[in-house]
């Protein structure tokens, strides 16, 4: 069975706050949800399926459900990361194909900003009763440096520079200055970039994403219920997934999970990389957008470095344009983790929503693609094709 | 760029499938998992073949040989480090450190040897110095 225009996004909502001081973890779930349902013209009592992942306090989804007072007859809480919600979407396709639920609910939000985390600089433990971390938490791996080895080896094999890498920062800021709520809206140019401080080689500060508080919220609705609803309908085409990790010692860091659930995807939906009309790639560092591309076959493996230079990202300028919204190196990147802003903006564009300087004409298929965890060791990949109908 | 990276080790956890690895650690010796039904090597090491499946999987000594693969050094910190992959010459690749070295030097396909690191309070841990 295929998901294949069995599921519609019929709503979406981000969060405007960049720092939530004043709010807990479970009010910003709270306020995402209602401004999706807002969205969609929705009513919570509609919700019968609800979707989080690692980010939602509590034990799975029952804190959640139980705080946001909902009732629901399916649960998922999968989670791969930061592209766990872009997953979600295939999932919630899946069972609203399968009949288990009609409105699905996916929310994210978190406040590493208020909380003063190091996020990308300190080692992360999941626990020493993980299979891997006596073999790997006492060499210091964080999130920065797991990726810069990722962008170090693709250097070595592919002659990458780091020149090529600031124009996937500078094309994210050139969309960031239109978008009000985006933590850095100043344009940068490459000098800037590879002249930023180096916080782990070869990656500088400006190839690494914000930190930043909030979350958002996608509905994922029955045909019937999105046909019912006023808002510009956009159908799931396709979905993927895939977790790459160290295949017993055989390490190769020259591509990502995206090499297989992109493909996935694309047969799933029926199209190929040159039908896409925008593209949301996650953004964590230059690198992990660098990657993603190669993998999904929007060029060459190894190319990515010329396919992203000299504004080709840059919506009006080149011929892919990347995340509209800045992304998450320039807007937001709530709670460390970026998927979910990904499919929001790939709606926006689909709904012709977008910031009129940004928006992509006759956008009628777009992808969002996400990588959760680290690039360089295990990460979730997950991929959707979406198309405005 | 100083020679020393002296930070302090968080220690691993040894458990009854991992003891004898952090056994031969404090001998300083580098053990690697071999499988007897796939003859396939492992890392990080298992029980159970993460090839085949077996449980048939049987400790092995390393020669301590290896090539970087990648690495990166970490700068925003008070103590900057060296991760790496490095793949010994039996052919698994594994994370770990680069040290006792100029951080600046490190490069892509440099020959390393292996050394032992002591860790806060727990075993020592194999790292690996350029030859």
């Amino acid at each position: 069975m295929s998901i294949r225009d069995k599921a519609y996004i019929a709503g979406i909502f981000e969060h405007p706050t960049r720092k939530a001081d004043d709010k807990s973890l479970a009010q910003l779930h709270a306020e995402v949800a209602k401004g999706a349902l807002e969205d969609a013209g929705l009513a919570k009592q509609d919700v019968d399926g609800y979707f989080c992942a690692g980010d939602a306090p509590g034990l799975g989804p029952l804190s959640m459900v139980d705080y946001l007072g909902l009732k629901v007859r399916h649960m998922d809480s999968t989670d791969t990361g930061g592209s766990s919600y872009i997953l979600h979407v295939g999932h919630a396709a899946e069972a609203i194909a399968a009949g288990k639920c009609r409105v699905a609910l996916i929310t994210l939000a978190g406040r590493p900003r208020a909380m003063g985390q190091a996020t990308g600089t300190q080692p992360r433990n999941l626990g020493m009763a993980t299979p891997d971390a006596a073999f790997e938490f006492p060499y210091g791996p964080t999130t920065a440096n797991m990726y810069a080895m990722v962008a170090m080896r693709h250097m070595h094999e592919f002659g990458t520079t780091s020149e090529q890498l600031a124009w996937i920062k500078v094309a994210a800021s050139h969309h960031a200055q239109h978008n009000p709520h985006a933590m850095l809206r100043e344009v940068v140019t490459v000098e800037e970039v590879v002249n930023s401080p180096m916080i782990s080689d070869p990656l500088h500060r400006l190839d690494c994403c914000v930190i930043s508080d909030g979350g958002g919220a996608i509905i994922v609705a029955h045909p019937d219920v999105a046909k019912s609803l006023k808002r510009p309908r956009v159908k799931v085409r396709g979905a993927g997934e895939a977790p790459k990790h160290q295949m017993g010692g055989r390490i190769d860091l020259t591509y990502s999970g995206a090499a297989w659930s992109g493909p996935a995807a694309f047969a799933e939906a029926g199209v190929t990389p040159t039908d896409i009309k925008y593209a949301s790639i996650y953004d964590s560092f230059t690198i992990t957008v660098l990657m993603q591309l190669e993998d999904l076959g929007f060029c060459e493996k190894g190319k990515g470095g010329r396919f992203v230079s000299d504004g080709n990202l840059i919506s009006g300028v080149g011929t892919l344009p990347f995340n509209t919204d800045g992304g998450g190196l320039c807007n937001n990147h709530p709670s460390n983790r970026g998927g979910l802003t990904k499919v929001l903006e790939a709606v926006r564009q689909l709904r012709g929503e977008a910031h009129p300087k940004v928006q992509v004409r006759n956008c009628d298929l777009a992808i969002a693609h996400g990588t959760g965890g680290q690039l360089g060791s295990r990460h979730g990949s997950a991929t959707v094709i979406l198309e405005r109908e | 760029m100083a020679i020393t990276q002296d930070r302090k080790l968080p220690p691993p956890e040894p458990n009854p499938e991992t003891q004898p690895f952090w056994d031969a650690a404090a001998r300083g010796q580098l053990l690697l998992k071999r499988c007897a039904a796939c003859g396939e090597r492992h890392y990080y090491p298992r029980a159970l073949c993460p090839f085949c499946f077996s449980d048939k999987t049987e400790w092995e000594p390393a020669s301590g040989a290896g090539k970087i693969y990648s690495f990166s050094v970490m700068r925003r910190v008070p103590v900057p480090y060296a991760i790496a992959y490095v793949t010994l010459a039996e052919g698994v690749t594994m994370l770990t450190n680069v040290v006792d070295c100029d951080l600046g030097r490190i490069r892509i396909g440099q020959d390393v040897r292996l050394v032992f690191k002591p860790t806060d309070g727990g075993p020592r841990v194999p790292m690996f110095t350029p030859v």
